[in-house]
């Protein structure tokens, strides 16, 4: 029972990293119909400018703000130098330029920063607190408050703000959301930095469980994508609980059956869910216009 | 000169002619190296091309299938003490019932439903050769055997320089016949509109699949090569990076355009040898290359050349 509460634990804190980069992507891609393969560079960022900044003597959290003000900056550029200018491109070539924009950053972050790996200190402490005989860190329960809270924000910055609220509209129909007077290309652009802002929280709870190095965002973005299909895309419930889902796979997967395959299981489930389930657990069917 | 370059065989020719200028032209063995692998990657690209080009279907896996290719020609001498000839076919059907199987329920996929599940897939193979150590020396990778052909070991650069060359030629010509037969009009008709070449009575899934057990073969042959040549390979040829650089290939030359498979494999090959100094640069470049083209020059460069040709020529 132990060993079962600890892997469940420690596959509900990636889940919960999965599950906020998932829904990173499903925001830009119910704003946009971009599929951001670039996302994970946002977390890796998040991570490495804190522990960047930080090294220069500002205070932890001075630093992870600043963080998620570089990755916002990103964020924007990449929509405003890269996406914009492409604006009418198939679903394929927008995939092909954000995996060419992560390739870029990825290794843009490696000149920028250096190809170490870092930590940062827990934010609390880290003495384990035993529960039922499984050890959780104190950062654990801080990655699962903190995507509650992002959650929480999110919901209420999307139902209960105006510019939330133009966003959902750009997500439903972006002709009849111009028509009534939003400007949808300023909307694609919020949406872009409120996923990177996503993503960069993300990377600063995580980094004291984790490390980051320039490279972790490939994995991250492909496994957040997993989650996001498995929930189905465009839906905000299904990249939470696809996240989850695919941090407790992983988690039992290396327990039970085999570390050495740990990874291969996240894309497992992307082909089990194309092949058997296209549409995802929350998805809605789409039909193709003619 | 738009007409002389519409025939059948007038792209096979300038290949041929390339190849065989380079190899009289390129004196020393580096160049005929390089040259080896550009010939090696125009292969896997131009495979990758009659997929997404001419049947419009994306992969961001088939460096899969390379690797299956080149893995296949190493292990099974080991394995089953066959001649690493014999390997290299037995890789070729490996890598077509493979594409068969798995192609069927992925090719139902659509845009980046059918981008993820291929880049899944070949990140699932890559795993799977670094994770197999026992066979396949793990990620540190393994040696190749020589293959011998009556009595005599083929190895050295000049030797695979022209054996690949060839079988580029030849591979464009086959890629060609199979672009304008019944079967290039299906896959060209379903490129266009899925809907309509279903409405015009083309057996579309089973199209589809046609084209990806041929392009997976093209990529397997060529990963095959690499490893005689080299001698020496590691998961990487398998690798998500390798996919994207075949993707690259394709779409810098141009989807649809067999010259232009050979043309984006040379730059993506020569352009870091030629950079070699910038080499920390390579991937800062591969990323910008990518956006850029996607952005800016989405047809590719012979196409554009083509149509640039073309009109002033009226």
């Amino acid at each position: 029972m132990a060993e079962f509460l600890q892997f469940a634990f420690s596959g509900l804190t990636v889940g919960a990293v999965y599950a906020l980069v998932a829904l990173g992507f499903t925001l830009i891609y119910n704003a946009s119909d971009v599929v951001n393969f670039a996302q994970g560079e946002f977390v890796m960022i998040g991570g490495m400018a804190t522990v960047a900044i930080a090294s220069a003597g500002v205070p932890l959290p001075v630093a992870a703000v600043a963080a998620i003000v570089v990755a916002i900056a990103v964020g924007l550029l990449l929509h405003r130098l890269a996406i914009e200018p492409a604006r009418g491109a198939d679903a394929v070539t927008l995939i092909i330029i954000t995996i060419g924009a992560s390739i870029f950053l990825r290794s843009a972050a490696s000149f920028v920063f250096d190809k170490q790996f870092h930590t940062l200190p827990p934010f609390t402490g880290d003495t384990p607190i035993i529960f039922g005989g499984a050890a959780i860190l104190p950062q654990s329960l801080w990655v699962l408050g903190g995507g509650m809270v992002i959650v929480v924000c999110l919901w209420v910055f999307l139902s209960k703000t105006l510019l939330g609220k133009a966003i959902l509209a750009t997500a439903a129909n972006r002709l009849a959301a111009k028509l009534v007077g939003i400007n949808t290309s300023y909307v694609v652009g919020l949406s872009f930095a409120v996923s990177a802002a996503i993503g960069a929280l993300a990377g600063i709870l995580v980094t004291p469980i984790t490390l980051t190095r320039y490279d972790v965002g490939t994995l991250l973005a492909l496994k957040g994508f997993a989650a996001a299909m498995v929930g189905g895309m465009g839906s905000p419930i299904g990249a939470i609980v696809g996240g989850l889902l695919i941090g407790l796979l992983e988690a039992f997967g290396a327990g039970y059956i085999s570390s050495d395959y740990k990874d291969a299981i996240a894309f497992l489930a992307i082909l089990a869910v194309l092949f058997f389930m296209p549409t995802g657990l929350f998805g809605r069917a789409s039909v193709e216009r003619v | 000169m738009a007409r002389i370059f519409s025939h059948p065989l007038a792209v096979p020719a300038l290949i041929a002619a390339i190849v065989l200028a380079c190899g009289f032209g390129l004196g020393s063995n580096f160049y005929l190296r390089v040259a080896t692998l550009v010939w090696i990657s125009a292969l896997a690209a131009i495979g990758l091309n009659l997929l997404m080009g001419f049947a419009g279907q994306v992969s961001l896996g088939h460096a899969g299938f390379f690797g299956i290719g080149a893995y296949a020609t190493a292990v099974a001498p080991n394995v089953f003490g066959i001649s690493p000839l014999l390997a290299l076919v037995l890789g070729l059907v490996a890598a077509a019932v493979i594409a068969l199987l798995v192609g069927r329920p992925i090719l139902k996929l659509k845009g980046h439903y059918l981008a993820v599940a291929t880049l899944g897939f070949g990140i699932l193979v890559a795993m799977v050769l670094s994770n197999e150590s026992g066979l396949t020396g793990g990620p540190d990778g393994m040696t190749v055997a020589r293959p011998v052909l009556f009595g005599v070991k083929i190895k050295g650069v000049d030797n695979w320089y022209w054996i690949s060359g060839a079988v580029l030629v030849l591979g464009a010509w086959l890629a060609l016949n199979l672009v304008n037969s019944p079967t290039g009009r299906a896959l060209r008709a379903l490129h266009d509109s899925e809907v309509a070449a279903r409405v015009a009575g083309i057996d579309v899934a089973r199209y589809k699949v046609i084209a990806f057990i041929v392009s997976a073969v093209y990529t397997a042959l060529a990963g095959g090569m690499l490893a005689l040549f080299n001698g020496f390979i590691t998961p990487d040829v398998a690798g998500f990076m390798h996919s994207i650089e075949f993707v690259v290939m394709v779409v810098l030359g141009g989807m649809g355009s067999i010259f232009g498979s050979v043309v984006g494999a040379a730059i993506l090959i020569a352009l870091p040898q030629a950079l070699s100094a910038f080499q920390e640069y390579e991937h800062l470049a591969l990323g910008f290359i990518l956006m850029v083209f996607m952005i800016f020059l989405r047809k590719g460069i012979v196409p554009s050349l083509v149509a640039l040709i073309a009109r002033g020529a009226k």
